[in-house]
């Protein structure tokens, strides 16, 4: 009849962290609700996005080119191993390109990119509401969501795609460097078979579809937090911290869902 | 009720969850004016301002500024209210990430369709009155704590307020800086004619630059005057306060069960 104490305890516990979860998720849905409603101001005044990019996508750059480059390396160094022993290794291109535009370009980019930009972003609003900025802009009658975060969002939205496609490029050209440059494949093959197998609507497009919402909900996760950081060192390293998390996680919980969606029946 | 008021505030109550912060105030503020709100730490004193800011909503009662209950405002009228308002934060609370010309003008910018000469000429105007001119191109991390106070300063007049709120403006700072900006403070408000409301816990200096003063403590007014009545009050917490005595009406001891229990010396000594 009577439970054990402990059990009631964990059980209740185990409630209790369901619901704070549920009631934490809605908050984010209300306030990303607010960002798009309240994005009037960053379209209209372009140039608040634009300063953004700089800092979210020209600051990215060099870790996607660097990753980009090794990743494909990588790729090439281990696909020509495989290949080679069923003397295919003619088609290391299409492995090369097949795996980033579909799969790597997007999810790794999007995790680097969760990790220096979004982190930034949280560290930087939550900073600002530590230092009481955006209490100081609300007195001022100018509207912090509208002024600070949605530039951010967008901007992190717009460059997401874009960085994406460049750690493919250069994954690409870092598959070509090992494999023709370096081991010696023939460099007609690697480019042709690669063309002739990639598809634009199917891989690119998908790839590139992919981007969009990892970019979506990276910048999401990443002002979100940051706004609401208990205002203390603690609070800000604490909510830079579950940016990552949280976003590396639904990256890669996204691609599964969207490659399901995406690639199903696709040879 | 004359027009001399620029705020007037009636019962107002305010509660975080169950914990009352501010039990019944009444208070009034005359147009070109400095007021001071004292009291301890944690007494309310900030809750205050930000209820005059509308920023949080009061559990009842009301505070009218220019004639109008600030909580019963829709958003954007409550915005439009706020451009008559001016706010200087604990610490200037200046954006980091703009220079000081940059942040002066921010609002005029935000909020005026002025062109940029003009908003150039109007920025120098405001740093000069604080004394910065010759700062108008250093980032925020460049300037010390008693400078960063004077370009929020600068940044609060921007749009010529009718009332300034100052949240604790004199802590940490040098005593050159202190009287620097207690001086600013009371001579922009005679000479742009506006309202200030100085919340400190800076008796002296407050006492040398206001023209009213109100205490506050455990949320409600424990006494109110001019500087001078204050000085002579006889009233147990206003001497307390005034003189910084240890021990008074606030006690030094937090309450705790009787010391020589917590020792364990109750059965000690017969």
């Amino acid at each position: 009849m009577l439970l054990p104490r402990r059990l009631v305890s964990g059980i209740q516990h185990i409630g209790h962290r369901v619901i704070e979860g549920v009631w934490r998720l809605g908050v984010a849905s209300r306030f990303f609700i607010l960002v798009l409603l309240k994005s009037g101001t960053s379209l209209r005044r372009f140039n608040l996005v634009i300063r953004e990019l700089y800092f979210t996508g020209v600051l990215s750059l060099i870790i996607i080119v660097v990753s980009g480059l090794f990743v494909g390396m990588v790729l090439g160094l281990q696909g020509y191993e495989t290949l080679q022993k069923y003397g295919s290794e003619s088609a290391v291109g299409t492995l090369v390109a097949l795996s980033l535009v579909r799969e790597l370009g997007p999810v790794v980019a999007a995790l680097l990119f969760a990790s220096r930009a979004g982190s930034a972003i949280t560290a930087e609003i939550g900073l600002m509401k530590a230092t009481e900025q955006l209490a100081a802009m609300g007195m001022m009658a100018v509207d912090p969501i509208a002024r600070v975060v949605a530039p951010r969002f967008w901007s992190g939205v717009i460059s997401m795609p874009f960085l994406a496609a460049i750690f493919s490029v250069m994954g690409v050209f870092g598959g070509y460097l090992v494999t023709v440059v370096f081991i010696g494949v023939d460099e007609g093959s690697y480019w042709s078979q690669m063309q002739s197998a990639v598809d634009f609507r199917f891989d690119i497009m998908n790839g590139f579809i992919k981007s969009c919402y990892f970019g979506v909900a990276v910048t999401a996760i990443a002002v979100f937090e940051g706004y609401d950081a208990p205002p203390t060192a603690e609070g800000v390293s604490g909510a830079t911290t579950r940016t990552v998390v949280t976003s590396s996680l639904v990256i890669l919980g996204l691609d599964f869902i969207l490659t399901a969606f995406m690639f199903r029946g696709v040879s | 009720m004359t027009s001399e008021n620029l705020i007037e505030i009636s019962g107002l109550n305010f509660s975080y969850d169950t914990r009352a912060i501010l039990k019944g105030i009444d208070m009034t503020m005359q147009r070109g004016k400095v007021i001071a709100i004292m009291g301890g730490s944690g007494s309310g004193k900030t809750t205050l301002l930000r209820l005059i800011g509308g920023t949080i909503q009061p559990t009842s009662g009301y505070v009218k500024f220019a004639g109008k209950v600030v909580h019963e405002l829709d958003r954007d009228a409550l915005f439009k209210l706020r451009r008559k308002m001016g706010m200087l934060f604990q610490f200037g609370a200046l954006f980091t990430d703009l220079s000081v010309f940059d942040n002066v003008a921010f609002q005029m910018r935000e909020h005026t369709n002025l062109p940029e000469s003009m908003i150039r000429d109007l920025v120098l105007m405001k740093l000069h009155a604080v004394g910065l001119r010759g700062a108008q191109h250093l980032m925020p991390n460049e300037l010390s704590g008693g400078m960063a106070r004077r370009v929020a300063l600068a940044r609060s007049i921007a749009l010529d307020p009718m009332l300034i709120m100052y949240d604790e403006p004199f802590t940490g700072l040098d005593p050159i800086s202190l009287s620097v900006i207690g001086n600013l403070i009371r001579r922009l408000t005679d000479a742009l004619g506006m309202t200030s409301i100085v919340v400190t816990h800076d008796v002296q200096e407050s006492l040398k630059i206001v023209d009213y003063v109100y205490f506050i403590a455990d949320g409600v007014i424990a006494a109110e005057g001019t500087p001078k009545e204050v000085r002579e009050s006889v009233a147990p917490f206003v001497h307390q306060f005034v003189h910084g005595e240890e021990d008074g009406p606030v006690p030094f001891h937090y309450p705790a069960q009787s010391y020589r229990k917590d020792l364990n010396l109750e059965n000690a000594l017969a």
